[in-house]
């Protein structure tokens, strides 16, 4: 049961972290244009993002990991995504007055409002491994089991994203979504964690 | 069996030959960061197209070589007709050179007036200059940016136009972020007052009825004109009260734009408030643009 929950809690982050990037190419196109290089900016801020989150996720798994945490990291990143929703007018009003040449503004750009909360989404990869790897000798194929579910996520998310939500919804409408995904997968992570505590702590009282 | 293959291959490669011999051809490819650029020549019309593998062809531009001040495209005379909304506009921006006729017509029309262009294809605005007789000058500018780009930065530095044209809507793709409400309220507050917005947008497809409202939603008085055979359409709008009062009929005006094959009193008797579309739909906004999923 716990697994599964894991795994489906890995699909929304792959989810989420493709429908955030994608949105950000359309946020950035009225002040950057949508041309090659302010894709390569996203991308290039994304990657970058995801390889901090990696390198943090894993240390932070040495550190009494527990599904409480992992649900946190959720929350977090529910949360880093909000300013980009309230103040990506401004950051970019505010970038664009400064910085002359699109490249480099959409690179800032990029830099102000999608770093943080990808660094977040990138710690739960590496996380996720920890808490589900039961042995040494199954921890590669745990690894690619999640590697395999989330990106599967990534790629639907990316589909649905710019096949489907950008006609049904806001931008502002779908981040409120992806922020609202996390949440849930968070919440969804405490409330697991706690009822497993609840029974270990019966199992505990009954001996 | 065989003989009706054979049959088959011979028909197939029949029509390819007159397929090959009908088209123009190919008389210089340019790479750009965007896609190809090709320049094709053709029973005395130069065109330049994107490299494309699908049937349907686009020309961005074209000149006539027996008789280059002819404006080949129908959409680009109509858009001529805009002069007779001020016959002396000081600035006029154009978004999307093309092969350049707009600018090189005005440059004769209109030589005291400065004429920027934006184009966000460097490859585009070096073989207009290489292959449609575009010519640069201190009135006639080109910036390579993209289009919203320039216009906010141009709205920062409290610049003005008296005419804004818009033609950035001939490739397969649609740059969905200058078809949005707050784009044209930019483009509006770039305008003087009393200044022209002349834009060629698209004729069919669902995205007719969103395009149409979002260009009503900010210019409140829109008039159209229609090619006659193409599918384009130009919509007109203006940073003034009164859009009708403005296109004046002047016989000394036709006869400037004659050679270069604007028929100004046809153009203008075609000129109409007409709404053809559907307005309940919702406008384009930066929030809200799928412009190129309507496209379909």
């Amino acid at each position: 049961m716990k697994k599964v929950t894991i795994l489906l809690l890995a699909f929304c982050a792959g989810f989420s972290i493709m429908c955030f990037e994608i949105i950000g190419g359309k946020l950035l196109a009225p002040y950057f244009g949508s041309s090659v290089y302010v894709w390569g900016s996203i991308i290039t801020i994304f990657m970058l993002a995801l390889s901090i989150g990696y390198l943090i996720g894993g240390k932070y798994s040495l550190y009494q990991p527990s599904v409480t945490k992992y649900g946190f990291i959720y929350i977090g990143a529910a949360i880093a995504i909000i300013p980009t929703i309230w103040f990506s007018e401004p950051i970019m009003d505010f970038v664009f007055s400064i910085v002359e040449d699109p490249r480099y503004g959409s690179l800032l750009a990029s830099t102000i409002m999608f770093l943080v909360p990808t660094i977040i989404m990138g710690m739960i990869a590496p996380y996720s491994v920890r808490i589900l790897t039961e042995s040494t000798a199954s921890s590669g194929h745990t690894a690619g089991f999640l590697y395999f579910v989330s990106t599967f996520g990534s790629a639907i998310g990316t589909i649905m994203t710019s096949f489907y939500f950008v006609l049904w919804f806001e931008m502002n409408q779908i981040l409120w979504l992806t922020s609202g995904i996390m949440f849930s997968a968070g919440a969804l992570a405490l409330a697991i964690s706690f009822s497993e505590q609840q029974s270990t702590d019966k199992a505990a009282t009954s001996v | 069996m065989f003989d009706s293959l054979s049959q088959k291959l011979t028909i197939v490669l029949f029509a390819m030959l007159i397929a090959s011999s009908a088209s123009a051809k190919t008389i210089h490819k340019e790479r750009s960061i965007y896609r190809n650029v090709v320049i094709t020549e053709n029973n005395n019309e130069r065109c330049m197209r994107f490299e494309t593998r699908r049937r349907a062809i686009s020309n961005q531009a074209c000149i006539d070589l027996t008789n280059k001040q002819r404006l080949v495209f129908e959409y680009t005379q109509s858009i001529m007709a805009g002069l007779a909304f001020n016959q002396a506009p000081k600035r006029i921006l154009i978004i999307g050179l093309g092969g350049g006729s707009l600018p090189k017509a005005f440059a004769e029309i209109l030589p005291d007036t400065e004429v920027v262009s934006v184009e966000i294809d460097p490859a585009v605005a070096k073989l207009a200059k290489s292959y449609f007789d575009y010519q640069e000058s201190d009135k006639i500018q080109t910036k390579i940016v993209d289009g919203r780009v320039f216009v906010k930065r141009a709205l920062k530095n409290n610049q003005k136009f008296d005419w804004i044209i818009l033609d950035a809507f001939n490739g397969d793709y649609i740059p969905e972020h200058l078809l949005t409400v707050e784009f044209l309220n930019e483009t509006k507050s770039l305008l003087s007052q009393g200044g022209l917005l002349s834009a060629n947008t698209f004729n069919g497809s669902k995205l007719y009825d969103y395009e149409s409202v979002t260009y009503q939603r900010v210019f409140d008085q829109v008039r159209i004109l229609k090619s006659p055979s193409k599918g384009n359409r130009i919509i007109f709008g203006c940073n003034c009260s009164a859009i009708d009062q403005q296109f004046k009929m002047d016989e000394a005006l036709a006869k400037k734009l004659a050679p270069y094959g604007v028929n100004l009193y046809k153009a203008l008797s075609r000129i109409n408030a007409k709404v053809d579309w559907d307005e309940s739909v919702e406008p384009l906004t930066d929030q809200f643009s799928p412009a190129n999923l309507l496209n379909q």
